[in-house]
């Protein structure tokens, strides 16, 4: 398959932002919750780069040490979730949402445990949206955790190669008091974007069904 | 009436927070903990607990699978999936077996509602 072939219409491009932006959405409510204070959200991504350029995109301004909480899905489509940020983080993120009255031992202890259910409610909330907007059921892994910079986070020299075309979808978040930021991405592979492609034309059809059905 | 209660969940930080929920929204209910739906079937045969909140996504057997096997011995005992994939279809589920779904994250609302439904209908089931 070539890139042409899975290259997105622009409506395409805009309704994925949009379901992702539901889902992302769900995701920050979710955070919010758990830190209990408020969580800024950028205007999300999409684009079909290859996963070396996806890992350098979450490099940006980050330290190439960086902490990620994925899970994999799998339904029409299939892929990853991650949730990311900066590996300095990882400890304050932690503590914004055990609370501030534990000690840094039981921060440090609790570490991963908290990353892997703080990882599962956020990527949960936001796979499971976008499956309920999408009207379809995807099946999700347990969390991990990885650490290190963003060629291992995306795999960039796993058994598919750096230079392979994948759908990358991402958004960032920023809790505002804490100085804490990362990232919310999604990865799918091409054949999951050929699938893809039907459902959010089915997504865009239901669309514009609803609105001439308000007209008429 | 005080009851016993059963979590369920592979993740010790959801225990603490759902631990720490319990604290305030009926504090003298005593709580049982496990990581696992071995555990905690062992637990549920034991006839210990009366009510179980039960983590979707775990190693091993998953939330709606503990449930089913919860039911084939206590048709009755109200029983909820507590999980932040709230997929219709996991929800959906959840209800086909009469279970209650609480999302998380957890809100100390949501627990009281479903406590203070399950306190009604284990009234009714001794009386």
């Amino acid at each position: 398959m070539t890139e042409d072939a899975a290259a997105l219409t622009e409506i395409e491009q805009d309704a994925l932002a949009e379901i992702a932006n539901m889902g992302v959405s769900r995701a920050a409510s979710n955070l919010r919750q758990m830190v209990g204070e408020q969580v800024l959200l950028s205007v999300p991504a999409v684009k079909i780069v290859t996963r070396e350029a996806a890992s350098k995109l979450v490099e940006r301004n980050n330290a190439n040490k960086l902490v990620a909480v994925q899970q994999s899905f799998e339904g029409p489509f299939a892929g990853r979730a991650l949730l990311i940020f900066p590996e300095a983080q990882s400890l304050e993120l932690v503590r914004s949402i055990i609370g501030d009255q534990h000690s840094l031992e039981d921060v440090i202890d609790l570490e991963q445990e908290a990353l892997a259910e703080t990882g599962n409610i956020i990527l949960n909330g936001c796979l499971a949206t976008i499956a309920n907007v999408l009207h379809r059921t995807m099946r999700m892994s347990l969390p991990s955790i990885i650490r290190g910079d963003g060629a291992a986070l995306f795999e960039v020299d796993g058994p598919e190669s750096g230079g392979q075309f994948v759908l990358f979808l991402y958004i960032d978040f920023n809790i505002k008091k804490r100085d804490v930021h990362g990232f919310i991405a999604l990865l799918m592979d091409l054949p999951s974007i050929a699938a893809l492609k039907m459902i959010v034309n089915d997504f865009i059809n239901g669309i514009e069904k609803q609105s001439s059905d308000h007209v008429g | 009436m005080q009851y016993k209660v059963l979590i369920v969940d592979d993740s010790k930080l959801a225990r603490m927070v759902m631990a720490s929920a319990f604290r305030r929204v009926r504090p003298d209910w005593t709580l049982v903990e496990s990581a696992n739906a071995d555990e905690a079937l062992a637990v549920v045969s034991e006839g210990a607990v009366d009510i179980a909140l039960v983590d979707f996504n775990m190693p091993g057997i998953d939330g709606l699978e503990l449930v089913s096997n919860i039911r084939k011995t206590h048709p009755g005992m109200p029983v909820a999936v507590v999980s932040a994939n709230v997929q219709n279809e996991i929800i959906g589920r959840a209800r086909e077996m009469n279970a209650g779904f609480i999302p998380k994250p957890l809100t100390d609302e949501a627990l009281a509602a479903f406590l203070s439904g399950a306190t009604l209908r284990l009234k009714k089931q001794t009386s």
